[in-house]
């Protein structure tokens, strides 16, 4: 009986401890279903753009955590043909639907004070079915409860097995310019 | 237990957004790389905007021997504007040599292949089209006339198969010889294999319901293999094929030459897409 007693405080104590961690890891989150990502592909020949303006992207002010992901068919392009041959021949959207980027901020400011800060966050960056560690570096501002996040960075492709096949008459770059931007509001 | 908590935290953080991922019916695209699948139609069409200039060459058979260059020295040419009015509705106007064909055609996409909630097995894109034989200036107007028109059905069996079967019926208001008959129906059936992801293998064949090879009618079946090669805005389709002509009134209704006697015709479509799409012509460029 009384080591049931003790059990039961014990299992009481867990569970009140792993809500609280809970809730302090909620903390504030803010997201965005809408975030846009553009890429480009600059060579002397020809440039490429094309733009997903259906990112998602999830941020816990509690600990300054990072979440993005995007599907690679929502990409679009000015060529559809281009789209095609990206989504078949490139990316492989079929067998890696997405790109994902979860990490960390290191810097991370105090999200309850307006004002625009550098910041770098550090984690595992998936293209392509490649994760590579990489530290993203970004501007981030906070406005009450709206956080903008901008970030330019670059993707080479050898990075990610990304193949370019000799004989193409696009030029592709072999390292691809990323432009983020990002607006994300209090979840609520 | 804190610790923990923290590592997988990031990971929950994108489990979170996979979550919200609405996932719906989600199109199969590219069942084949061209609108055609060696002569005949594909379930593909042009997108919004988006201008296809074709050029087609069949040479002459190469049983014709190294006089006439196995057939080299003799070249027949279709060129083609093909233009996409809507992601699903293509229209296209052409120009054959032979017999100086202008054809003109519509293509609409009926239904998608999807996977995904609610998918749908197999994309089907109705075909019509009519031309103008203008070789004989004797002839009236409309018997210088053909129709033609075809259901697509096809099915992109994972990355590498696409089938495709093509009920098509054909009219021609005057035959070329006395003993066609006006009305051919025909059914095709074609598929292509991936061997790369840049390379694919295509084949068709087109059963037609009539007698073959009468003296009147010296027909047979059309039958076709071939590679397209895909490099950027171009596709290249090389192949080997007894039809000497690229519009479906020549290849389903006049194909004389047969396999059996090596009647065999090298040929290529070169394809090039230009897109006209202003709106989204240059997304802002990427400024640092």
């Amino acid at each position: 009986m009384k080591l049931y007693f003790v059990r039961l405080v014990l299992v009481t104590m867990l569970a009140t401890t792993l809500s609280f961690v809970q809730v302090l890891a909620q903390g504030n989150k803010f997201s965005t279903t809408s975030g846009v990502t553009r890429f480009s592909s600059e060579t002397p020949l020809e440039n490429i753009n094309a733009e997903n303006k259906k990112s998602q992207v999830i941020l816990n002010s509690a600990n300054g955590e990072i979440a993005i992901r995007m599907n690679m068919r929502e990409f679009v392009f000015p060529n559809k043909l281009m789209q095609e041959h990206f989504n078949e021949n490139y990316i492989e959207s079929d067998k890696y639907p997405t790109a994902t980027f979860s990490g960390k901020m290191d810097n991370a400011p105090d999200f309850s004070k307006d004002g625009q800060y550098d910041v770098s966050a550090k984690g595992k960056f998936t293209v392509h079915g490649v994760t590579k560690e990489r530290t993203l570096k970004g501007k981030l501002k906070v406005e009450g409860e709206k956080i903008t996040l901008s970030s330019n960075f670059e993707v080479p492709l050898t990075d990610h097995n990304i193949e370019v096949p000799q004989v193409v008459f696009v030029k592709i770059a072999q390292v691809i310019q990323v432009k983020a931007d990002y607006v994300l509001t209090i979840r609520k | 237990m804190v610790c923990t908590t923290n590592l997988y935290a990031q990971d929950d953080l994108l489990n979170e957004l996979s979550q919200q991922d609405s996932s719906g019916r989600v199109p199969v695209t590219a069942t084949f790389k061209s609108t055609r699948v060696v002569n005949g139609h594909s379930v593909e069409t042009m997108k919004k905007k988006h201008l296809d200039f074709r050029i087609s060459h069949r040479f002459g058979r190469l049983n014709s021997g190294a006089y006439q260059f196995f057939g080299l020295d003799q070249a027949t040419m279709r060129m083609g504007f093909e233009y996409g009015v809507t992601d699903d509705l293509m229209v296209g106007v052409g120009r054959s040599t032979s017999q100086k064909v202008y054809d003109f055609f519509g293509k609409y996409k009926v239904l998608k292949q999807s996977s995904g909630a609610g998918s749908i097995p197999v994309s089907v894109t109705l075909f019509g089209g009519t031309g103008v034989a203008t070789v004989n200036k004797e002839l009236e107007f409309q018997d210088k006339l053909y129709y033609s028109a075809q259901v697509l059905i096809a099915r992109k069996f994972g990355e590498r198969l696409s089938l495709q079967l093509s009920p098509t019926y054909l009219f021609r208001n005057r035959p070329e010889t006395r003993g066609d008959e006006k009305l051919l129906l025909a059914v095709g059936i074609g598929g292509r294999y991936k061997l790369s992801k840049r390379v694919s293998l295509n084949g068709e064949y087109f059963y037609t319901a009539r007698e073959k090879n009468t003296p009147t009618a010296p027909y047979y079946d059309s039958m076709s293999f071939g590679v397209d090669i895909e490099t950027g805005g171009h596709v290249f389709q090389l192949h080997f094929t007894n039809s000497l002509g690229m519009i479906e009134k020549q290849f389903i209704g006049e194909t004389a030459g047969t396999w059996g006697k090596g009647d065999i015709h090298y040929g290529f479509n070169i394809s090039r897409t230009f897109s006209f799409d202003k709106k989204n012509k240059r997304p802002k460029s990427i400024e640092q």
